[in-house]
């Protein structure tokens, strides 16, 4: 879609400042009803498309990117502009830099539209944790979009943007990609810079596209990815690929492992049909499946839940009402009426976080505190090893890794918010991803029927460390084979 | 289960104000948080030696210059405190 709207661009069949009026007028019919954005960027927007359009009439070539809308998640930094994540705590915070995967956008010139409603603080999966607002997913108004870049994948699904970033620390870009419809990539742990990211589990965090296809996505990608000394974790490679350049390559001869442990038998029968479809049109690419094994699987969830709260209680003693955000101080607990620096911390913090991102630090804390380190972190951060050395075996004999993203569709608003745990365990295909820093994209393999909807299943692949090109290759051949195939 | 000190103890170290009413919920969900993290006493661990994340880069250094966000980025960082004097950050007493 992208490179489409980009050669109308370059042979003036539409202008870039048409392009954002036409986005701009989606999101203000259609967004009162889908709730994706926090905020939209209006000037901004139309002030980047007439500079495209100058360029344009300059007769200068301009970037793929160049003049197409996209959306920002909320918890990436722009200059200037509001950045809640969503939560109250930061109601008022305005970002005082630009993200590197901002400026490196804007130096293309493409236009953002504005910034994408999320779970506060990336903690979630269904988007309902915002401090704001519910967005609903396109397909079925009375269900969840997916979480936490619910707000990116809905304005994608719901053509309210080309292309938008999300963040993943443990499913929250493929997540909510598969419950809408639409292709979302985690890239490989230290391929996308994190610099202007609001930092929630720092190990685990990684920026990445969503759009409408594959090639959209690789588009996105090569434009935000590369090296950036703001980001001790970024990886020293890749300079300057263009991921779009290598679609189309040969699969032939590719392998696909299923691990046995992602397929048990209370894997829902309606999707563990539209994963074997799948397969048979990977097998017609002329790509060899095999049933593999990932033995500690099981052991991936309760790992997670260990490590990303600490991580997060850790990050989040930044919100301590002092250096920026909110900062109340309204219980005086104390005898005397002088508000004291414990007061602030405890007043601030009850007021400005929600439910989750208050259980999150306190399983954290708890976990990081003086005698249970040993039990909790400790151990997680084995397990995580033993996790790592599972892919590493399975990449000698496999090059990809697949399975569902989800265990189910996106499921109703207010379902599942009354028990956290529930909520917890729908990331069961996606964390291992963030544990292991794998690359990991979402694409759709079909529909199924819910309360007379249809709704949209995402497949996952998983591919080898700093091999994104391989992985989008083989999705992007996948895709073409499934449009062939119903298009009949 | 958690009991009821136990939350409001986690709650103090973790900065966060709860009121009483609050605290069977926290008790309630944080326990069975708590409990599925069992499952990770089944797995011999002692001889894996374990990873804070994957990339295996240790020791990033850089110089240790002062980064001059100039007059502008100093504006925008301090429009952003809640309280300030004399363009200084402002901390409420420790005691």
């Amino acid at each position: 879609m992208i490179r489409l709207l980009h050669n109308k661009l370059v042979a003036g069949e539409i202008t870039a400042v048409d392009l954002a009026k036409q986005y701009l007028k989606t999101i203000k019919e259609k967004d009162g009803e889908f709730g994706a954005y926090l905020t939209v960027l209006e000037k901004q927007a139309l002030e980047e498309a007439v500079i495209v359009d100058e360029r344009l009439k300059r007769g200068e070539t301009i970037d793929l990117l160049a003049g197409i809308p996209g959306a920002i998640k909320d918890n990436i930094l722009m200059e200037g502009i509001r950045a809640t994540s969503a939560s109250k705590i930061l109601d008022n915070y305005i970002a005082p830099y630009d993200a590197t995967v901002i400026a490196k956008l804007k130096a293309v010139h493409t236009v953002m539209l504005g910034k994408t409603n999320m779970d506060e603080f990336a903690l979630g999966s269904s988007t309902e944790n915002s401090a704001y607002q519910v967005t609903k997913n396109p397909y079925d108004l009375t269900r969840v979009p997916g979480g936490t870049s619910g707000g990116s994948a809905a304005a994608v699904a719901g053509s309210e943007a080309v292309w938008a970033l999300g963040s993943d620390t443990g499913g929250s870009i493929r997540q909510p990609a598969a419950f809408c419809g639409v292709v979302g990539l985690k890239p490989t742990y230290g391929r996308v810079s994190r610099y202007g990211l609001m930092a929630g589990a720092s190990s685990l965090d990684q920026i990445g596209p969503i759009a409408q296809t594959v090639e959209d996505v690789a588009i996105v990608f090569s434009r935000i990815a590369g090296y950036d000394p703001h980001d001790a974790t970024s990886a020293d490679s890749g300079h300057g690929k263009k991921y779009e350049d290598y679609l189309g390559g040969d699969v032939r001869g590719k392998k696909i492992g299923i691990p046995k442990e992602y397929f048990s038998s209370d894997l829902d029968p309606k999707i563990r049909v539209l994963c074997d479809q799948a397969l048979e049109y990977f097998k017609s690419l002329g790509i060899e499946v095999r049933e593999i094994s990932l033995p500690h699987s099981s052991f991936a969830l309760p790992a997670y839940y260990i490590i990303q709260p600490c991580e997060v209680s850790s990050n989040f003693a930044r919100y301590d009402g002092i250096r920026y955000g909110l900062s109340i101080n309204d219980e005086k607990s104390s005898v005397e009426e002088k508000s004291t620096l414990l007061e602030t911390y405890l007043d601030t913090r009850r007021h400005g976080f929600g439910p989750e991102v208050k259980r999150r630090i306190m399983l954290g804390t708890y976990s990081l505190s003086s005698g249970y380190y040993d039990a909790y972190y400790l151990k997680a951060q084995k397990v995580r090893a033993l996790l790592k050395q599972d892919f590493e075996k399975a990449f000698e004999e496999v090059d990809f890794i697949f399975s569902p993203t989800t265990p189910e569709p996106a499921f109703k608003i207010g379902e599942k918010t009354t028990d956290p745990l529930k909520m917890y365990l729908g990331d069961i295909y996606t964390i291992t991803a963030n544990l292991t820093g794998v690359p990991a994209l979402s694409f759709p393999i079909g529909t199924v029927s819910e309360d007379g909807k249809e709704l949209p299943i995402g497949g996952q692949l998983q591919g080898r460390w700093f091999d994104e090109e391989t992985l989008l290759c083989v999705a992007d051949a996948f895709e073409k084979e499934y449009e062939r195939c119903h298009s009949v | 289960m958690l009991t009821e000190d136990e939350v409001k103890h986690i709650a103090l170290l973790s900065r966060i104000g709860l009121k009483e009413e609050e605290i069977p919920q926290y008790q309630k969900d944080l326990s069975a948080v708590f409990d599925f993290f069992r499952e990770l006493e089944t797995l011999p661990t002692d001889d894996v030696a374990p990873i804070g994340h994957i990339t295996g880069r240790t020791d990033v250094m850089r110089s240790d210059e002062c980064e001059e966000f100039g007059e502008r980025g100093r504006e925008q960082m301090m429009k952003n405190v809640p309280e300030t004097k004399d363009g200084f950050v402002k901390v409420k007493s420790v005691f």
